[in-house]
Order: structure tokens, then sequence, then C-alpha cells
């Protein structure tokens, strides 16, 4: 992912560099603290726990979360897998993605496929066809069979109302259950990843991250993307107020006409509900520019299954979604 | 990266390339004082509210049947808060300026506070204290610059809400804010800035207010842009938990051997004499590493790769520290604690004590006094430590641990206390006398004359 030095923040300093009495060195920005804290958090997993992995969805948040990994046990390869949740209602630009980035950096790939948790009637499809409600039940089976007891996954809390109250270390029940009043208080950087046998943790390395920062932190790294997060030409049809990508995943209806438009995404999910905005951005910083000038906040935009109820999330996390 | 995959950054683009820094903040007050809406005022006015939830907030208001968007439905997270109308853990808000990114802690005032507001305040560098002008200093506005002192936030701020509500008077500002000042200084809290507002009308909380003139100090946001968020790391000792020790064992790093840690504390530079806690061994760094290249010296709080001249016996739980001064190390471990869990703690209960990465076995010993956060008096402990007690401890580890004295060390002079059968946070503890018995003591004796 990463493909040049880095020049902005972290120099080299001169050999010359100055001593006692000299000016200190320059102050942390922001993403250097944010970076730093993360790398902490996986750290602490990996010192702590048996048996941790990645969710990596090709999205730009598990993306970020994998160049945070390869830093923290530099120069040793990332000591755990990465899972991916596939719907089987994929992007292609995203399936090539992953599998680039997992022969690259020679990762070990878990993945969860609803396709086959439907095939073998352990889930059942839903009427409209959103498979996004149907990724716990392969999800939690791939923690039990794996025997994981710690999953890294994306969320950060500036996303949605219920995630504000997230711990960066969140424990679940045997069933990936979340109880809010059994979430243990998190006091200055002493996690606690204790957990029953059967039991896990959720554990969030990007919870004091909003969007700016992802992508502020994307375009210092020079982290590359699918090309779907930048503006392109795409046969999209509108439902649900949403530009919906045409495919193989069901949609479009006949009363739904598909039109070309220059569109981008800015969450990856499942095709049949992940929305693409109406935009020119086509660099990371027209992306940036895009984001801090944006009036809607990337769930409220791009993902229909939020918009179910007003305590949509909530419910979901009590059932074991990420 | 493969020809599958887009690489769109132009070198050299403009935009969003201004350096911030990070300040993180907590606030403590009550829903009647106008918590909710204070934080939904410094989300607004910052445009951290984007369009859908203010939408989602419109909607809510109107069906409860306000004529105005209650700000307060911007921060009320849980399905049943909302239904219930209270905050009822701690919730993380995250706003920011042009200079700098907040990450706010906002802690509820009324259930469990002491809970939350310890374990919000435990990585806030300052602390919101807020009150209602018409009822000025009450005994929870006491209670919270108590827990702010307990925990050694930096800087404190009195935010004197609804000043609206008493027509904007200096008078009455002028009074609450020398009534906070003088009990705050009792407490060893000299930086406090007092500043009145209203969140409602939005008064001198982003925008300066036309109503009061007479304030010429700063808004709340311009203040909490100034206030100082860098430590003084040349001024602190260099302390290193090791998290994690790296050996990748390749063909081409075959004999690498980096403890990788996060700098609690101070800084290191390549050549410094560390020693190793609880070891006792000696050796030189040989090099500071990063993903991103070699550093000659890192300061808190940098994640880097310490490599040392000398193959000492490390491992995670250990900790590398300044050769000088001398740090004391030990078993028997005195502090304060807050107790966080419903269950019970009473002497003699075992204990998984964790400071730094370093968890070891240990022993309640001895129980109390407590500090009553009201009162500010120390009272002897009647029976086992119940949920939102804060009294001295006693304990006795298994193994020693570094004992960096809290009132020093606001980064290692910390524990929890684990249950040790399910896993439980029991408590969270500061090392050593406790900075506030003694001044909290008097000031309990002067409240009572």
């Amino acid at each position: 992912m990463r493909v040049a030095p880095m020049t902005s923040t972290t120099s080299i300093p001169a050999p010359s560099a100055p001593t006692g009495g000299a000016a200190p060195p320059p102050a942390l920005t922001q993403l250097d603290v944010l970076e730093s804290e993360a790398v902490h958090i996986f750290r602490e997993v990996a010192g702590e726990l048996e048996r941790p992995v990645l969710l990596f969805s090709g999205g730009k948040d598990s993306i970020v979360m994998l160049h945070l990994a390869r830093k923290a046990f530099w120069p040793a390869p990332v000591p755990f897998p990465v899972m991916h949740v596939d719907t089987g209602h994929n992007f292609p630009e995203v399936i090539a993605y992953r599998d680039d980035v997992v022969a690259r950096l020679r990762l070990r790939l878990v993945v969860a496929s609803v396709q086959d948790a439907i095939d073998e009637g352990r889930v059942r499809e839903l009427p409209g066809g959103s498979r996004n409600p149907l990724q716990t039940i392969p999800l939690l089976d791939a923690i039990t069979t794996h025997r994981f007891d710690a999953v890294f996954g994306g969320g950060r809390r500036d996303e949605e109302k219920a995630r504000a109250k997230e711990r960066v270390f969140s424990l679940r029940d045997a069933h990936g259950q979340w109880d809010p009043r059994r979430q243990r208080p998190e006091l200055w950087d002493l996690y606690n990843g204790r957990h029953s046998p059967g039991e896990h943790v959720r554990v969030f390395p990007l919870s004091n991250w909003t969007e700016l920062d992802v992508w502020r932190y994307i375009e210092r790294e020079q982290i590359e993307l699918p090309p779907i997060y930048y503006a392109h030409e795409r046969d999209v049809f509108s439902r649900d107020g949403m530009w919906l990508a045409a495919g193989d995943w069901g949609g479009p209806r006949p009363d739904e006409p598909v039109a070309r438009r220059t569109v981008r995404y800015r969450t990856v999910g499942d095709m049949s509900c992940t929305g693409a905005v109406d935009s020119t951005a086509r660099t990371v910083a027209d992306v940036i520019l895009e984001v801090a000038a944006s009036r809607l906040t990337e769930r409220g935009a791009t993902r229909a299954d939020d918009r179910a109820s007003e305590a949509a999330m909530e419910d979901r996390k009590r059932e074991g979604y990420f | 990266m493969g020809t599958q995959t887009a690489h769109p950054t132009a070198p050299g683009t403009p935009g969003a390339h201004h350096e911030r820094d990070l300040l993180r903040l907590a606030t403590a007050g009550s829903v009647d004082d106008g918590k909710s809406t204070l934080i939904g005022r410094l989300l607004y006015d910052t445009k951290s509210v984007l369009a859908d939830q203010l939408a989602a907030v419109e909607r809510a208001s109107q069906a409860r049947g306000g004529d105005a968007v209650d700000l307060a439905l911007l921060t009320d997270g849980l399905r049943a808060e909302r239904e219930q109308g209270i905050t009822i853990d701690v919730a993380y808000r995250y706003f920011s300026t042009a200079t700098r990114a907040f990450v706010l802690a906002d802690t509820p005032g009324h259930v469990q506070y002491t809970r939350n507001m310890v374990t919000g305040a435990s990585t806030a560098e300052l602390a919101i204290v807020l009150v209602d002008a018409r009822h000025g200093v009450v005994q929870q506005t006491r209670r919270h610059a108590a827990l702010a002192a307990l925990l050694r936030v930096p800087h404190v701020v009195l935010a004197v809400n609804k000043m609206d509500l008493v027509d904007y008077s200096q008078e009455a500002f002028t009074a609450i804010a020398e009534e906070f000042s003088a009990y705050a200084a009792q407490l060893g809290v000299t930086a406090v800035r007092a500043i009145p507002v209203s969140a409602l009308a939005g008064d001198n909380v982003v925008e300066r207010s036309p109503r009061m003139p007479w304030h010429t100090g700063p808004t709340l946001l311009e203040h909490l842009e100034q206030v100082p968020v860098h430590r003084d790391a040349a001024a602190e000792p260099f302390r290193f938990p090791v998290q994690y020790v790296i050996r990748p064992r390749t063909a081409e790093h075959p004999d690498y051997r980096g403890y990788a840690g996060r700098i609690s504390s101070g800084s290191v530079r390549v050549g410094d004499e560390v020693a190793t806690v609880p070891g006792g061994g000696r050796s030189r760094v040989a090099g500071i590493d990063t993903f991103d290249g070699p550093l000659a010296e890192a300061h808190a709080p940098r994640s880097v790769t310490l490599r040392l001249e000398d193959d000492v016996d490390v491992a995670r739980g250990d900790m590398l520290v300044a050769a000088h001064p001398e740090t004391t190390v030990g078993t028997d471990l005195a502090g304060t604690v807050c107790w966080l869990a419903q269950a019970p703690g009473a002497p003699g209960a075992r204990v998984l004590v964790r400071t730094g990465t370093r968890t070891v076995r240990g022993v309640l010993q001895e129980v109390g006094p407590l500090l009553d956060v009201d009162t500010l008096r120390l009272e002897p402990a009647s029976g086992p430590l119940a949920l939102n007690a804060i009294a001295r401890v006693r304990l006795h580890l298994a193994e020693p641990v570094l004992l960096d004295e809290f009132a020093d060390h606001r980064r290692t002079g910390t524990f929890l206390l684990i249950d040790p059968l399910d896993g439980a946070t029991l408590a969270a503890g500061m090392v050593g006398r406790s900075p506030l018995a003694g001044s909290l003591e008097a000031v309990g004796r002067c409240r009572e004359q």
C-alpha cells in the first residue's frame, strides 16, 4: 500500500541533530498521535491475546487498519490473519484489491462466506436482497471455528450515535452480543482484554479517528485504495434516494431506469445496499475537499440499512454486528 | 501495487495540509446544567454536525412537540437514554477547528457520576465543569472539581451557563467564578479559567457575545484552542512499557530484536543509558526504529521500537526507564482507588494488578479510609468497597512492579484491579500518597467551620 517514503511529518533527523539544550523535536501532530495510539492498540492485542484476526473488507478503514498493523510490527510481518466477510455481492475492483494485498504482504486470508452460509442453510436470504444483515452469522461462525479471541474492526466513534459509547476493547459474549451495561470502563491506556472461554473482544484501533482524519492519513501515507473510491463512470439506478450499481446481485427492477453517471463510493460494502454519490473527486486531495465540505455523514449518505430506524445500529450491535 | 488499483495522489496538491494538534477534554455536569446543549452547541457551531444528523434531530424535536431544534438530542446516544431522558455512560465526541482537533469525553452528571467522570478524566488534559448561573457553585460542582483534581487533569474550565437567565449579570458571574477558583485552589488546581456562556443562545461558546461586553477573556472554543497540549518531555523522566518483542527471524532480519512500545513520558535518544524494571539490568539505546525510518530521538506519546546495545532479558511487562534518577520498585503498593464494579471490594480479596504492560497477582490487604467527595472528608471504611467508592488501599503483590507516584507520573503511576475469575475491571488506582487526601481533609474541616 505504501508506495513512497513519507516526507511530511516523520522526518529522519540529520546526523547533526541538536544535542542537549537545543530545540526539542517537533511536536506530534494530531495524525501522529492517532497513529501512535492505533499502533499501541495493535501491540497490546498481540501481547495479551492468543488468536487475533483483522476484519478486512477492502474498504478504506480496513486498509488504513492494515497499514497501521504493518507499522506496529515492522520489520516483522503482521502476526495475525485477515478475515473478509464476503456477502457474495462484491465490487470486482475490491476483490482484486484484496487478493493483491494478501499476496503482496503474504497474509493469511480467512473468508467468511454469506453465500456458503445460505447454501448450508445457516442463514436465509432476505426479501429485497440486502445481505448486510446476513453477515453476522458467518462472522460469528468463523470466529468460533477459528477460535479467534480478538477481532480488529475499523469502526469509528464518529460514525454513528450508538458507536460514540463503544470501547476500544469491546467485550462480546459467546453469541457475539454487545451489552452496553457490561462494557468495562477504559482508563488511561490500560486496556483490559480478559475474557472467558468462548467470549472474544472486538478491538477498534480507529476509535478516535473521524472520516476526515482517515482521508488525511491516506493522503499523508500515500495509501492506495480500490478505484471505486474515486470518481468514475458507472451504470446506476436510484433507490431510496441513493445511486445503486446495476449488477448481478438483483438490481435494478424493471421500473428502475438505469443511467450512466460520474460517481464515487464513500464506503465499500454489499453492492445491494451501498450507494454511490455524484462526485467529480478523482484524487485524494479532491476527496478531502469534498468530505470537508460534505453535508452528509458517510453512513447516512450511503448505507440503506442504517435508515430503517433511529436505533438501527444499536439493535444490530446487540446482535453481534461489527 | 497491481494495475487494478488507483493511485490518484497528485504530488503537492493543496488543501487540508495545515497541521493540527490534538486536545483531549472531559465535560462534567448534569442534564439540568445544560451540558448536552453546550456540547451540541460546540458541535453545531464548529460545523461538526452534518446534515443528516441535524435532520434526524429536527424530526425528533418536532415529534416531542418542541418548536426549536433541541441541540441536546445530538449527543443522546442509546435508545434507553432517549426514552428516559438521561445519559448513562461516557460518550466520545469529535470536533475540530483549523488549528486543533478535539476528543471530548462526555460524562453524565447524575448516574454513576464517579465511575464515569473518573473514566473520562483519566485521559483528559482539560476538564469543563459546568454550573447553572442561577444556582452557582453547588455540591455537584465541588464534587466534579474534586474528581478533576484527584485525576490531576492539568486544566480546568468553569463554564457558567445560562447567563441569559441572570440577565447576563457580571456580578453574578464574578461571584461564582471567585468562589469556584478559591475552592479549586484549595484542591491544588490553579489553572482555572471561568467563562460566562449561554449554550442555548450561543453566547461565548464559539461566537463572542455582544450581550456580555464586560467579558474580555476568550470564548470557550478560543480557550480550548489556546490551552497548551504539549507536555514538556525534557522535564519528565523517560518511561517505556514494553508491549511486545519484535523478532522477525526472516532472511532479511535474522537477528533483529526490538522492544515495541509507546513512550509514556519523557524522551529517549540513541545512546541513552536505560534501566530495565523490575529486572534492574542496564544498557544503552542502540536504535530507535519505526516503519518510516530510524529516529535519533523520540518523545511521548510516540510509538516506536527500541533496540538495545546489550543482550539483556526484556519481555512484555517490563519497563525501560531513564537510568537516572533511580526508580522505586516493590511489592507493597499503597494508593488510592476508585471502585468501578458492582461486586464489592473486601479486604483479603485476591485480584490481578495491571500497571503499564505488567499484570501480577495481588491481595487487597487494607481498605480505607474512604474519601467522601461531597463532604471532602476521609471516613473510616465500614465494610467492603462499593461501586463509586474512592478509598486508600494497600496491596501486597506476588511480584515487584515499578512504583511511580501518581502525583509526579500521571501516566505510569496508574493501575487497574481486575477480577481474576471473570476478568472484569474492578477499580482504577493511583499509586502513592493520595495527592489530595491531606488537602481535601483540610478543605473539609474549613467548610465545617
